[in-house]
């Protein structure tokens, strides 16, 4: 919790409803294909397009994905959970209800374990349920919004992809709670292979449930609830922000509007999309096109059994081996664990490993916009590249620009630096002539050397690098100097 | 059994009919190709299969008298929207094709039938009687459709019914009123009223219909036909567009209970598509036919024989129960105390789920568009133009029952009625083995009588929304004429998935009634010449 925060008078309360586009072969209640790109309304069939007489049959995977996470979370799998309908119009709902969970969910009832700031948080769970996505609109006109549209164009490709609601109770108590809360259920996810959970494409989205309450009171404030929240940063600073304009109107004397607000990432600032006399009335009651979803209690039990790793257990386990709490937490989160653990598997320090993958590996898929967690590298190249390091076959320098080539899919760390011409240059007779020519280039540097200013010996070694274009080992290059000009040879 | 038209009297007689309507027939230029073609349209499923097999009628003869007599008839009664005369004629010429190069054949191969038109034909019109999807053509067929098309029953065409089957007399279609066969001033009964009119008129010799609260047993009990709803989840729903999806069930009408089976037999079974389909196998139900009553109960159920039922049709089930009675069933009373609720509770479960499955209906995707100047009022301009009276007035009451605040003092309270009533039913199988009641409470009314009048409209299905509520399998048979000369229809009720004991006892009071289904009267349809058939 920062500083300004606890500076106030008022407490935050937030929950997060965070729901997870699943990554399964085919759609919710339907065998169409998801795959992203296709042409408009390519992936649709009679069912997700709501045409007349069609019928929804549940996709047994996006079942088994929902107890997974449900299990992962600590929940409750619930042994008789229903479908009911939320009834509405919009043109990009092909029935103008979505299926969706109502009053009983799949998974209910667990928590999630943070560590914010030092500080152990145990942020329970509401529930887990599952729903159908809709299709997306295109209003073209001015306004871009369906009001004012000359006309609109309706895509159905994502309408009927299976979605899971995660449900936070309101137990996050800051921004940065509420960052944590998100990575942890995102790494959870991404370890869960159930889906590519990306936040700036929309198969991950997060809506913050935001109010302020007098410090100490157990009464919950009036809720504002945030939308349009396309990453972790986003996440942080439309609460930070919706905190401080609470915190603003509460110690003006008024009241807190309950109503919906859209985040708008560019301003850095939240205003009314839809106030609370415009919630529609849902209508919800059971689909009775579906049964209640009882999955079999060895079934859950198995899928238990077979969860991977949890991120919680993996850093645990990482800092065991000697990590940082800030490397492992770093290595978790962007899915870069496994490279670690085959690179030591495989011969290399942990401290090295650590190093080259938060540092270089991290900001090389920072730069070139690549999912950290997707990149070419594998734990025998980093050993490998970790190795040439240590015994003098690559600078530093050197090596970095060897991983940008094993990145780029050039090949391992010895393919890439032989084919860039990359290895550091240690025989001896090539770099005593360099010497000789960097002492008598820089005659005046060298007899200042000779004379008992060492530091001087800088100069001829930069000299001897640039000449070799970085690839003369330096220690070699230093060794060959002090035996020329301070041995007296 | 009286009548040829049995589709009981296979046999001896059949056979020996059939050597008289041969193919040379059908090229004579005289009136022989007529009567061949009314011998051809009285013939019961069993009848016609067999001389179809035989060789002595081609599925074009058989395709041909009935598109003929359609064309020469409808006019008078309306009972299609749509004939698929040229898809129907190429279908039967395949089937002779196959027969002649013995390749394999489905169960009904040559067999008209004809289809409500709520059910989806692929590529072909399928409105629901309604001005929403005028000229809809669904991009798949129904499993009803699959099923019929494999076992190579020829279909016809779509027939008519209340506006997505929302109705008791097929008057709320946006296109036609069909008429009933048996008097052309009154209504056929609905919403089924299309297909059960059309194999009253010897149109076809089955259709299919779909039942949500009586919409197939009330067209059948007034058209004077076989009318039978099968268990919810034994016939599948894929494809069947939705009025109220946990009551909505197919099922087959014919001019005899074993015709009917046929029909029954050839669309029942387990679809994938249908989440609420029912996996277990169907037992063949034409087996256990002549089994006969003596070894069951039958329960009349006192509570239906009182006031509001027109007196012929209170003389005729007290005749069907002694009948079976006769026949060495054990007839007992039974009571429904909670099926008096059943009327209302089933217009506010059916309502409800109508406004919700009836929502897709907005311009965007198919049908009807009315443009207007954001989409939201081209929504509403659709719908207010698409949609009949009845339709909307289905909408508004189960939007209203689904409105927070109101949900649970209208649609779960419905649903806790619903649940009195299968406890009601189970008691009573407690004692009896099939439960005997009037389908309707009076036969065939006028034309426009109960138009305007939507609860005396509502009060036709007191008898048949109880069984839709509890999902059980039910049945309406002729059981003789009024004193107007109008058919009345008793409803037998069977528990879930004893469909092969209603069919059972429904064929055993059927031979003894002896009802002629060939309509008759000063304002009937013309009928078929049967003096072939009764050689």
């Amino acid at each position: 919790m920062s500083a300004i925060e606890q500076a106030t008078a008022y407490e935050a309360v937030i929950g997060l409803e965070v729901h997870v586009e699943l990554s399964t072969a085919t759609k919710m209640f339907c065998g169409c294909a998801i795959d992203f790109g296709g042409e408009p309304n390519s992936r649709t069939c009679p069912v997700c397009l709501g045409q007349p007489g069609s019928l929804p049959v549940p996709n047994a995977t996006a079942i088994e994905f929902a107890i997974r996470l449900g299990l992962a979370l600590d929940c409750e799998v619930i042994d008789s959970s229903q479908f009911h309908r939320k009834n509405y119009f919009y043109p990009d709902m092909p029935k103008n209800y979505q299926i969706s969970q109502y009053d009983v969910a799949i998974c209910e009832r667990g928590h999630l374990e943070l560590e914010v700031d030092g500080e152990a948080r145990r942020i329970g769970i509401h529930r887990v349920h599952m729903e159908e996505d809709t299709g997306k609109t295109l209003h073209v006109g001015t306004s871009g919004r369906i009001h004012g549209a000359d006309y609109s164009l309706v895509d159905y490709n994502r309408a009927g992809i299976p979605l899971l609601e995660v449900v936070s109770e309101p137990d996050l108590r800051s921004a940065a709670e509420a960052q944590a809360y998100l990575s942890e259920l995102r790494a959870i996810v991404l370890t869960l292979g159930i889906s590519d959970a990306k936040l700036e494409e929309g198969s991950m989205r997060c809506d913050a449930n935001v109010s302020l309450r007098p410090r100490g009171a157990t009464a919950y404030g009036t809720r504002v609830e945030v939308k349009n929240l396309n990453s972790v940063r986003s996440l942080g600073r439309a609460v930070a922000y919706e905190i401080g304009r609470q915190t603003g109107v509460l110690d003006d004397g008024v009241e807190v509007v309950q109503e919906t607000r859209h985040w708008d990432e560019d301003a850095g600032r939240t205003s009314t999309l839809r106030a609370k006399e415009e919630v529609f009335d849902y209508r919800y009651f059971p689909d009775p096109d579906l049964v209640a979803v009882e999955p079999a209690a060895d079934w859950v039990a198995r899928l238990g059994k077979e969860l991977p790793e949890l991120p919680s257990a993996t850093r645990a386990r990482l800092r065991s081996a000697g990590l940082a709490a800030h490397q492992a937490a770093s290595l978790v989160s962007t899915g870069l664990a496994p490279v670690f653990e085959d690179a030591v598997a495989a011969g290399a320090p942990a401290d090295d490993a650590v190093k080259w993958l938060t540092n270089e590996v991290l900001g090389w898929s920072n730069e070139q916009g690549v999912e950290s967690g997707a990149v070419a590298l594998s734990g025998a190249d980093l050993a490998a590249l970790v190795a040439m390091v240590s015994d003098g076959t690559l600078s530093t320098k050197l090596a970095r620009q060897v991983l940008d080539g094993v990145l780029a899919g050039e090949g391992t760390p010895a393919v890439v630096a032989r084919d860039r011409g990359l290895e550091q240059v240690s025989d001896a007779s090539e770099l005593e002539r360099m010497v000789d020519e960097a002492i008598a280039a820089q005659p005046a540097a060298a007899d200042r050397v000779r004379s008992g200013n060492h530091k001087a010996i800088g100069a001829l070694v930069g000299a001897v690098m640039k000449a070799s274009r970085g690839q003369a080992n330096p220690a070699l290059v230093n060794e060959l100097l002090r035996d020329r000009l301070i041995s007296g040879a | 059994m009286g009548q040829a038209s049995d589709s009981g009297a296979v046999g001896h007689d059949a056979a020996s009919d059939s050597g008289a309507v041969g193919h040379d027939a059908a090229s004579d230029s005289g009136h022989p190709a007529a009567s061949e073609g009314d011998t051809l349209v009285t013939a019961g499923v069993a009848r016609l299969l067999a001389m179809l097999d035989a060789g002595d009628v081609s599925a074009e003869d058989v395709v041909t008298a009935h598109l003929s007599r359609i064309a020469e008839y409808d006019g008078d009664v309306n009972a299609f929207l749509t004939v698929l005369a040229d898809q129907a004629l190429d279908h039967a010429r395949d089937i002779d094709r196959r027969r002649v190069r013995g390749e394999p054949l489905g169960a009904l191969a040559g067999v008209p039938v004809a289809v409500k038109d709520v059910l989806c034909t692929r590529g072909e019109a399928t409105t629901c009687g309604s001005r929403i999807l005028e000229g809809h053509r669904p991009p798949y067929d129904a499993t009803v459709v699959t099923r019929l098309r494999d076992a190579d029953a020829v279909m016809l065409g779509k027939t008519n019914c209340d506006e997505f089957a929302m109705g008791s007399s097929t008057e709320n279609s946006a296109y036609a009123v069909t008429r009933n066969p048996w008097d052309l001033g009154r209504v056929p009964g609905g919403s089924s009223g299309g297909s059960s009119a059309a194999v009253a008129a010897h149109f076809a010799p089955l259709a299919i219909g779909t039942d949500t609260g009586g919409s197939i047993r009330q067209p059948a009990a007034l058209c004077g036909v076989v009318g039978m709803k099968p268990t919810y989840g034994r016939v599948s729903r894929y494809g069947l567009i939705a009025f109220a999806s946990s009551l909505d069930q197919a099922g087959p009408f014919g001019r005899g209970v074993a015709d009917t089976a046929y029909a029954y037999a050839a669309i029942s079974g387990h679809d994938p598509m249908d989440s609420t389909s029912i996996p277990e196998p169907v037992p063949d139900v034409r087996e256990g036919l002549d089994s006969g009553v003596d070894r069951l109960r039958v329960g009349v159920v006192v509570e239906a024989l009182g006031g509001g039922v027109e007196t012929g049709v209170a003389a005729r089930v007290r005749e069907a129960a002694e009948l079976l009675g006769k026949l060495g069933a054990k007839i007992v009373e039974v009571s429904l105390p909670h099926a008096k609720y059943g009327i209302a509770a089933y217009y506010l479960i059916a309502p409800s789920e109508a406004s919700s499955n009836l929502a897709r209906y907005d311009g965007v995707r198919y049908g009807l568009r009315v443009d207007g100047d954001t989409a939201e009022q081209m929504m509403a301009a659709t719908r207010s133009t698409g949609f009949g009276d009845e339709v909307i007035r289905r909408i508004m009451i189960g939007t209203y029952a689904l409105s927070a605040g109101y949900y649970d003092a209208y649609y779960v309270s419905a649903q806790r009625v619903r649940t009195l009533i299968i406890r009601d039913y189970r008691e009573a199988f407690a004692d009896c083995d099939v439960v005997l009641s009037p389908t309707s409470p009076s036969t065939a009314f006028a034309v426009g009588a109960k138009a305007d009048d939507p609860l005396a409209m509502y009060l036709n299905d007191v008898f048949t929304v109880p069984a839709s509520l509890a999902g059980l399998p039910a049945l309406s048979l002729p059981a003789g004429l009024d004193e107007r000369g109008l058919p009345v229809g008793v409803q037998l009720v069977a528990p879930l998935l004893g469909e092969a004991v209603l069919f059972q006892a429904a064929n055993a009071l059927e031979a003894e009634v002896g009802f002629d289904p060939v309509p008759r009267g000063g304002n009937a349809v013309h009928p078929p010449d049967t003096a072939h058939a009764n050689a």
